[in-house]
């Protein structure tokens, strides 16, 4: 083979578009042809990480199905904002669920098609974290264990959102939301509690399980279009940043899910059948204060007397996840 | 009403609500002053033209950098670049080499025999240039551009001035200066050799409308050094002048040179080059406080020429033969000025030359009214303008930051102004935008991309050759080098404003037009400002 010189494109793949790569090689959201698949207009608060997080995937669904897909939508901030009928913002065939059984009405259009012999289209399933690691867990695990042919899509803002910001299983330890103030002896979110629903997936041995952040598009892409390579069921677990409930400035909803994965606080990684693939190194090691003081909702860890304590059981959690996942080396 | 069972509305679009109505900061596309251009002492707009050469359309990169700089070939070469002293890049890996992409392309143009953009229709002003050094040339080339007829007048046989008999030909190869000369004479620059201005108020009368003075600072100072008869004391202009000729100046093999500028490395470079040797550098100062430029130091230490730092020179032609000097150490009092110790040191020398700065030769200003010299120097306004109406100077007459750039932003300068003051007007100076400073910017988005270094010709080589010393980029490592610009504060077209909006209210408007914000939707949330990495987006608060 000759020899092939290491090509730079400037800004490489980090931006979304880049006007020196050829158009084969260019993101889907860069392309003014784009599904939208989430149109204007929709309600969803100043920078939701959500919005952006549902355009980002569906639209790269669309594009690697040819526009042939079906979405079931739980209910949450995304069927809330998007859809208050008779209106909505989507440009795909939709259909709004229970709380809590997203995962089964999705294994019933997949049924469906199935018996109707429709192989060229596929299923979407998606929720927010509460619907998920909650609510519709039963109904995602028996998704999983059945392998019906569903990929879904969990937006993980980390706690209920639109109803006023309660925790859920996903809520971060030390994060202050309605339902645990920041206030007593232990403020915020208790430690020791919730789940981290992507490795309960890796333990279902499904054909494919990956996490993503909105603040890395070609990447959550790429796993959009390999989870559409595979049939049977799948999960993909996007960290989605909530200006409201996390109190982040709104323009920083894209530079919060970058510290989440830089400090190791979220894991961005792919597995096929059980077994980690890929993970998305860290680029540029941060402690975990950097993502955590711009955040109202561990305001109560600084100020006058910061609590050292949780920062560093936060920072201990983080290391873990550095070592488990091993985000310093790219496999 | 035949709708389904239990429907009873139709199904409508998102796109009834006007989200735009939350707003209360709006997004506004910007351009930025990066800070090369703000450094640029020529006033090119770098960034403009390595966005062309990214991607690889060297001709329209080439094109607009001669809208400001008709000369790349020779910038590319002798310029000390303070643009990549102000590059944004340096705070993520190290400068963008703008000057050897500027190199690349002045090189790729002689190669092409790319010619200049047709000018301006003509307008029948003819306008004198005195001096055909680099402000002189870029004075008459902007006036061409700009429609009127430049007449060049040199006193010297060859055209260039310092660039021929300043710059030694190991920095800047004489074919490098002709084609580039060449390309402003076919452009309609007329240039007359070995014909030396006089009496400018005379040269007024005679049919021209202006007149742009850039004679330069060629006369060498001197300073008292008691000498031997048998001595040669020579002066560095002379000898840097004498290379030029038939018959290169004496040195002899052990060769001092009095000084601390460029003139004073390139002396003595040239000295090693012609067989001295030794040559060593007398300075009364401290290498940090040297006015010549460190990488320059760098290369003469790399050659083998020394430099005695905190030295001068008492006396020459200690010795029978002629052959010594004596010179005394000095210490920095506590001001910073270097003070005499009384300790002496005799050094064997066979010549020794001065390079002790220069000033302008002003004979031909004498009786011009209205013209005011201070400390050598011409006195000029804003727009170059000398106390006389009409007549115009710049280059090393004019100023005391004496480079090639510096010449050739003061002739295009000049030119300009000349241009309003033909017409009856004054120039004001275009508004600048506001700097793009770091942190403007948002450098995640930037690959890691080290920079190219130049090829440097072989130590032996640079000893007994007058070949030139850096080499040129390649077109591959060229093109690498331009895309490792960031585009300060202007738009690359990176898509990230369009994809990064979660109200998709970001039109992209197709290859080269950028894109516009679709107000009917947008939130104002910012985070297509915070995203962009070049700072091109400013989010404004909305008036009501």
């Amino acid at each position: 083979m000759s020899f092939q010189p290491v090509k730079f494109y400037q800004t490489g793949t980090f931006t979304v578009g880049n006007r020196l790569l050829p158009p084969e090689e260019r993101s889907v959201q860069s392309s003014s042809k784009r599904f939208n698949s989430i149109n204007s207009g929709h309600r969803a608060c100043q920078g939701c990480g959500e919005a952006l997080g549902a355009r980002y995937a569906i639209d790269a669904a669309m594009e690697a199905t040819n526009g042939q897909l079906i979405a079931a939508n739980a209910t949450c901030c995304l069927e809330v904002f998007s859809t208050p009928y008779p209106e909505t913002s989507w440009q795909i065939p939709w259909i709004h669920s229970l709380f809590g059984n997203t995962a089964a009405v999705a294994t019933g259009i997949a049924a469906a098609l199935k018996v109707k012999g429709r192989h060229d289209v596929r299923v979407v399933a998606q929720g927010g974290d509460g619907g998920t690691t909650d609510i519709g867990f039963g109904c995602l695990s028996g998704m999983f264990e059945r392998n019906d042919d569903v990929l879904y899509i969990c937006y993980d803002n980390g706690g209920y959102m639109n109803t006023g910001v309660q925790r859920s299983s996903a809520t971060p330890a030390a994060a202050r939301t309605s339902t645990t103030p920041a206030v007593g002896p232990a403020p915020g979110n208790v430690f020791g509690q919730g789940k981290f629903l992507p490795a309960i997936a890796l333990a279902h041995d499904i054909p494919y399980v990956a996490t993503a952040t909105v603040a890395d598009l070609r990447d959550l892409e790429a796993k959009v279009r390999r989870a559409m390579e595979i049939r049977g069921a799948r999960y993909l677990h996007i960290l989605v940043p909530c200006p409201l409930g996390w109190g982040h400035a709104s323009h920083d909803t894209i530079k919060m899910a970058r510290l989440a994965k830089e400090t190791g606080i979220f894991p961005v990684f792919e597995a096929e059948h059980g077994e980690i693939k890929s993970v998305l190194a860290i680029r540029r090691p941060l402690p975990v204060e950097d993502y955590l003081k711009p955040q109202k909702r561990y305001a109560h860890l600084f100020g006058q007397q910061p609590k050292v304590g949780v920062i560093a059981q936060l920072q201990a959690q983080a290391d873990r996840n550095i070592r488990k996942y091993k985000l310093l080396e790219s496999l | 009403m035949d709708k389904p069972f239990a429907i009873t509305l139709d199904p409508g679009s998102s796109l009834a609500n006007r989200t735009g109505s939350w707003r209360t900061l709006r997004p506004e596309y910007i351009d930025r002053l990066p800070p090369c251009n703000a450094a640029c002492p020529a006033g090119e707009n770098i960034q403009d033209w390595l966005f062309h050469a990214e991607s690889g359309k060297y001709e329209k990169a080439w094109r607009s950098l001669v809208e400001n700089n008709p000369m790349p070939a020779i910038m590319g070469r002798v310029c000390y670049h303070p643009c990549e002293g102000a590059c944004n890049r340096e705070q993520v890996d190290s400068a963008v080499g703008i000057n050897s992409v500027e190199r690349f392309l002045g090189d790729e143009a002689n190669k092409q025999g790319w010619q200049f953009s047709p000018p301006a229709a003509a307008t029948g002003r003819r306008v004198l240039v005195v001096g055909s050094g680099p402000a002189g040339l870029s004075a008459a080339y902007h006036l061409t551009r700009l429609g009127h007829q430049a007449v060049i007048h040199e006193a010297a046989p060859l055209a260039g001035g310092m660039l021929r008999f300043g710059i030694p030909k190991y920095r800047l190869p004489r074919e490098v200066l002709d084609a580039e000369i060449k390309r402003l004479t076919d452009f309609g620059v007329e240039i007359h050799l070995q014909s030396k201005v006089t009496d400018v108020r005379k040269a007024l009368a005679d049919g021209f409308d202006a007149v742009f003075l850039g004679v330069g600072a060629h006369i060498a100072k001197r300073a008292y050094i008691p000498a031997g008869d048998a001595c040669k004391v020579l002066d560095a202009v002379a000898v840097l002048r004498g290379m030029e000729g038939e018959s290169t100046p004496l040195l002899g093999r052990k060769v001092v040179v009095y000084g601390g500028g460029n003139t004073a490395l390139d002396v003595a470079r040239t000295a090693k080059r012609l067989g001295a040797e030794e040559a060593i550098i007398v300075y009364r100062r401290t290498r940090k406080q040297m006015p010549a430029h460190p990488f320059e130091v760098e290369e003469a230490l790399q050659e083998g020429i020394s430099i005695k730092w905190l030295t001068t020179i008492k006396e020459a032609g200690m010795s029978e033969d002629g052959g010594d000097i004596m010179v005394e150490k000095m210490a920095l009092d506590d001001k910073g000025f270097p003070q005499p110790t009384g300790e002496f040191e005799r050094i064997a020398a066979d010549s020794v030359v001065l390079a002790l700065g220069q000033d302008a030769d002003l004979s031909l200003l004498e009786n011009v009214p209205g013209l005011v010299v201070n400390k050598g120097l011409i006195e000029v306004d804003a727009g170059m303008m000398t106390g006389h109406p009409g007549v115009f100077a710049g280059g090393d007459m004019a100023g005391l930051e004496r480079t090639v750039t510096v010449a050739v932003g003061h002739g295009k300068l000049a030119a300009r102004a000349i241009d309003a003051w033909l017409s009856g007007e004054t120039w004001t100076p275009p508004p600048r935008h506001e700097l793009a400073t770091f942190e403007r910017m948002n450098p995640w988005y930037y690959s890691d991309a080290p920079k190219t270094v130049r090829p440097v010709l072989d130590i032996i080589r640079r000893q007994s050759t007058f070949d030139e010393v850096l080499g040129g980029l390649d077109e591959s490592n060229a093109l690498f080098e331009a895309r490792r610009c960031m585009s300060c504060g202007n738009c690359f077209e990176c898509d990230n404003c369009y994809g990064v909006c979660p109200d998709n209210a970001v039109i992209k408007l197709g290859p080269g037009k950028r894109f516009k914000f679709n107000l009917d939707y947008c939130k104002g949330c910012g985070i297509c400002a915070t995203e962009c990495p070049c700072g091109a987006i400013k989010m404004v608060p909305e008036e009501n």
